[in-house]
């Protein structure tokens, strides 16, 4: 019965989550900022308006309409203009809007969590099979159908709804055919936003508007989007539903790893149906991938040039760089190869990960365990963190390839909660939320300068190595399979064979990136794991540009360098952060380095010209 | 008469030619502080304000050894490797003369482990794992607040009153909860052996599924409960709890419960006759507390949360640890922890040689509910130096 209620407040974050993703193909992260948002306009209504059952209703439904205002605004202002941009590129734009409603929630309401107002009348309870039931959660049970008809009905019988699908399954010829999208994607976005609105708000009378639940609502509505198929709506009830019964007897049954659990499901689900409980391959979107098959080419020998002094350079700053600059630097460096990493399955591999951070905190783990319970010097420590994650990453790689677009990126989420709940909350070996300490480096690197010889050494090694794959024919059949994968096996190559490898060895870099953080902080924690891991390295790759070869690692500097600055400059960092990223996208919608490439690219001279006096 | 302030503005100008570079060498004397300011922001706005109140006292008064102190702090984002690269900057760029601050756990052990490589002090404010003291405990690392073990201590001695003889826990599912929940059935039942518990709910950390957790826990039919969520995870607990008629005729005890940063939320809500730790602010009538009260109210025109005490007491501490060790080189302000006495708004506090844990308290009591607001009543003051295991327990805990 509980499970019942929580499904419905899922279904409408979830369904409106989908609806989205069906029309306009962005992966929005804001959704969850959405719902906080609904709940806290919820509880600023209802408690200015007095405590009568209608203006409580009454101000439940317009807070649903101002956060479909605030999702219109969004559209227009933002969203509207990245639609030419590669695929995914808009999920740096929904991220940056996470990070400034973060900190403008904060100013608005402040931080302490606000427990609004039960609903009047329905605070009591009844008794179902004897056992006392909250009447308010009868309600929410009988409000997840209600809504799921009236889109239901909304989608069948109106000329908006024909529209949606239509433009959810070819939205091209949709647009081809003569259909304002403009108005269809806006219209679509604000009804979005309004299910999240009213999903906060119907909330607020079970659970306090807190400043934490945006992004664990977002994780729960991609789960059940995913489970139920992406774009159709009855699907994510269906999985709403699964879930939330999950919830409920998993409590019972397993106490311990109700976490672990909803993962479990939906790897499960993904492993058998590939497109979820109902939903359909998604049609290949046609303009929207241009550009993403502009062929890669290896530097030129001034970019090379370039290239080896930089490196020298590199090499030789200790002596001029302070110790402090030499471990932001070394840093720097393991994230950049861990941004090569993710790059590596993304770029060529055509592969999206949401949880990269899986193989860096396995890396790191490894490194940790086997000092912690073997004492193992440190070499043993960084081969053992790429061996350990490359193992595992070979063994979920194998589920992961036989998937495509946001379903794989939702895998890869999955295995990696998984990784991450079995870390934090395993405290017997893994030491739990308190991680564990004193992973320090071997005598001889436990200066700053030697230690940053080191990671450069290796961090630049790996990303050269990654980068000599990239152009080697394994890296020229990877991007084949990503541009057509039909002709590439029809040309003989193996692609599930070939992806398989491709992500194996990511994540092999990415535990050497993780094994070497290890050392340089002294201790792992769960947050090497973390989802806003995952999150950052999408952050460098997208923000660096997916289909050029330095692009991570540029967007790993700037990220780094962007958040360590304004960290140090002010408290409300996130506001600023998520602003320069908004700003960034909008500037640079091919990423830093590929704008820099198109603008400064010369086109192929002919040789036959040139060669003329 | 003009000759003279000639030579009198002479002599002026000399001093201060004098003293210019002797100032400019000394400075302030920096303290580093890391919290969590974007990401516990309940906890940590009044912590800051705590600090930012000490600081001025200390200026006001003349500051420690001649000059005045500096506070400078850092967010950590709730994420421990950004606390060490910002230790790394306090250190190396700030040069400061210590570390303090921390709110997590996890946090708080890897600046303790960063203070032991680089050999500087480091005074954990908030940080309740006991194995900041004990099993990772280390020559660098103080800290103020009572442990989890000393707070699990106070409410079994409480527990161990009741008749209560079948216990229902519900704790969240990470380290903190995990040895809140063994200590405090390890020490009730050492008390009171007719004691049993008959069911254990791990909600995840944020994640609570309330309805099914107290559906759970009714299923199992405990006479008490012992409740170790806090934040949103205890509002939805109390919210079906109420409702669900959890709480009728079962007593409960639980931890942090009656902080001002827990309790204030659950407004007129707050289940009442709950046997909890925290800090009756406005009803501590010591002298201590109301001078820091008026105090804080005058200054930042709010009342004093838990945090504002820690932050606060941390201030004064590492000032009463200058002024001691007369000195801001690291081993004479290790020498000057050790033992080291000072006041705070909950009276005087000692940190223990043993295992660096200081003898601070916590209110018990008991909720109720007061003009709409949730409040402590029959509360009295637990000393931590009562609530802490004997010296020879202590070496076996902690790495000598």
């Amino acid at each position: 019965m509980t499970g019942l209620a929580g499904a419905s407040s899922l279904f409408l974050v979830a369904s409106g989550l989908s609806l989205i993703f069906g029309v306009t193909r962005i992966v929005n992260f804001a959704h969850g900022s959405l719902y906080m948002l609904g709940a806290f306009i919820a509880y600023s209504l209802t408690n200015a308006l007095p405590r009568t059952v209608l203006s409580f209703w009454t101000g439940m439904i317009a807070a649903a309409l101002v956060v479909a205002v605030i999702g219109f605004v969004i559209e227009r202002l933002l969203l509207r203009r990245l639609y030419a941009s590669p695929e995914l590129f808009q999920l740096l734009a929904t991220f940056g809007i996470v990070l400034v409603v973060q900190d403008v929630a904060l100013k608005i309401w402040g931080a302490e969590d606000l427990l609004g107002p039960r609903a009047p009348g329905l605070r009591g309870a009844v008794a179902i099979f004897g056992q006392p039931f909250p009447q308010y959660e009868l309600l929410l049970i009988a409000i997840g159908p209600l809504v799921l008809l009236v889109l239901w009905l909304l989608l069948r019988h109106t000329r908006w709804g024909i529209l949606v699908r239509a433009a959810t399954q070819d939205r091209e010829m949709t647009a081809a055919l003569g259909v304002d999208q403009a108005l269809l994607f806006s219209s679509v976005f604000a009804l979005g936003s309004l299910l999240a609105g009213l999903g906060g708000a119907l909330q607020l009378p079970r659970e306090a508007a807190s400043l934490h639940t945006d992004l664990s609502v977002i994780t729960e509505a991609f789960v059940v989007v995913v489970v139920g198929g992406m774009g159709s709506v009855v699907g994510a009830y269906l999985a709403a539903l699964l879930i939330a019964t999950l919830h409920a007897f998993g409590i019972v049954i397993f106490p311990k790893i109700t976490l672990v659990l909803i993962f479990l499901v939906m790897a499960v689900v993904l492993v058998f149906r590939p497109h979820g409980l109902l939903g359909k391959p998604l049609a290949v979107a046609r303009d929207v991938t241009a550009g993403t098959a502009v062929p890669l080419h290896r530097a030129a020998p001034g970019g090379r040039l370039l290239i080896g002094i930089l490196v020298v350079v590199l090499a030789f700053l200790p002596l001029v760089a302070g110790d402090y600059a030499l471990t932001v630097l070394t840093e720097l460096a393991i994230l950049a190869l861990f941004a090569a990493s993710l790059h590596f399955i993304m770029g060529p591999g055509g592969m999206a990960s949401f949880g990269h951070a899986a193989y860096f905190g396995l890396g790191a783990y490894a490194a940790a365990l086997l000092v912690k319970f073997v004492a193992v010097p440190m070499a043993v420590g960084l081969f053992a963190a790429p061996l350990a994650a490359g193992l595992i990453g070979c063994l979920f790689g194998w589920f992961c390839v036989r998937l495509s677009g946001i379903y794989l990126a939702m895998l890869t989420l999955a295995f990696a909660q998984i990784v991450w709940s079995v870390a934090f909350q395993w405290s017997a070996v893994t030491g739990g939320d308190n991680g564990m300490l004193g992973v320090w480096p071997a005598d001889w690197a436990r200066g700053k300068t030697a230690f940053y010889l080191l990671a450069l050494a290796l961090c630049g090694g790996g990303i050269m190595l990654l980068r000599r794959m990239i152009f080697a024919p394994f890296g020229f059949a990877l991007r084949a399979g990503r541009d057509s994968p039909l002709r590439a096996e029809a040309t003989g190559i193996n692609l599930a064979a070939l992806q398989w490898w491709g992500f194996t060895i990511a994540a092999a870099f990415a535990g050497l990136a993780g094994g070497l953080f290890a050392y340089a902080k002294g201790s792992v924690f769960p947050t090497y794991i973390s989802i806003s891991r995952s999150i950052d390295g999408l952050l460098m790759v997208l923000l660096g540009g997916v289909q050029t070869v330095s692009g991570p690692v540029i967007g790993a500097i700037a990220f780094v360098g962007l958040q360590e600055e304004i960290a140090r400059a002010t408290d409300l960092w996130r506001l600023f952060l998520g602003l320069i990223i908004i700003a960034l996208v909008l500037a640079f919608p091919q990423g830093i380095v590929g704008f820099v490439a198109a603008r400064f690219a010369k086109p192929p001279v002919d040789p036959g010209i040139e060669a003329a006096p | 008469m003009k000759a003279l302030n000639i030579w009198r503005a002479a002599i002026v100008l000399g001093v201060a030619a004098a003293a210019l570079p002797a100032m400019a060498q000394q400075g302030p004397i920096k303290i580093g502080e890391i919290n969590s300011y974007s990401g516990m922001a309940a906890f940590t706005a009044p912590y800051k304000n705590g600090l930012l109140l000490a600081e001025e006292e200390v200026n006001a008064a003349g500051g420690v050894l001649g000059r005045k102190i500096e506070i400078v702090t850092r967010d950590d984002g709730l994420k421990p490797e950004d606390a060490v690269r910002a230790a790394n900057e306090l250190v190396t760029n700030e040069k400061v003369t210590l570390l303090a601050g921390g709110f997590l756990s996890n946090v708080g052990l890897a600046l303790g482990d960063f203070a032991k490589q680089n050999k500087i002090l480091f005074l954990a404010s908030e940080p309740l794992s006991d194995a900041l003291t004990w099993s990772m405990g280390n020559a660098y690392t103080y800290r103020l607040r009572p442990s989890t073990y000393m707070q699990a201590a106070m409410l079994a001695e409480e527990a161990a009153k009741l008749p209560a003889k079948k216990w229902a826990t519900v704790a969240p599912n990470y380290e903190y909860g995990q040895s809140a929940v063994t200590w405090f059935k390890k020490l009730l039942q050492a008390k009171r052996p007719d004691v049993t518990f008959v069911a254990e709910q791990w909600p995840a950390l944020g994640k609570i599924e309330a309805g099914p957790t107290v559906q759970a826990i009714i299923a199992a039919e405990p006479d008490a409960i012992y409740n170790v969520t806090f934040g949103g995870d205890l509002t939805k607990f109390v919210r079906e709890g109420n409702t669900r008629e959890l709480f009728k005729n079962r007593a409960v005890v639980s931890l942090l419960t009656g902080e001002p940063e827990y309790l204030d939320p659950l407004k007129d809500e707050t289940p009442t006759g709950w046997i909890v730790t925290g800090y009756p602010w406005d009803d501590v009538n010591t002298p201590e507390n109301d001078k820091f009260r008026a105090a804080y109210q005058k200054r930042f025109n709010d009342y004093p949360r838990l945090g504002s005490v820690v932050g606060y007491s941390t201030v004064k501490a590492a000032a009463a640890a200058l002024a001691k060790a007369g000195s801001t080189e690291t081993p004479k302000l290790l020498a000057a922890m050790s033992g080291l006495k000072f006041a705070t708004p909950f009276g005087p506090v000692e940190f223990r040689a043993i295992d660096h844990q200081s003898t601070m308290g916590a209110f018990v009591g008991k909720t109720a509910v007061k003009d709409g607001k949730g409040v402590m009543v029959d509360w009295h003051y637990a000393d931590g130096a009562k609530y802490l295991p004997s010296d020879d327990e202590v070496k076996k805990l902690r790495p000598q």
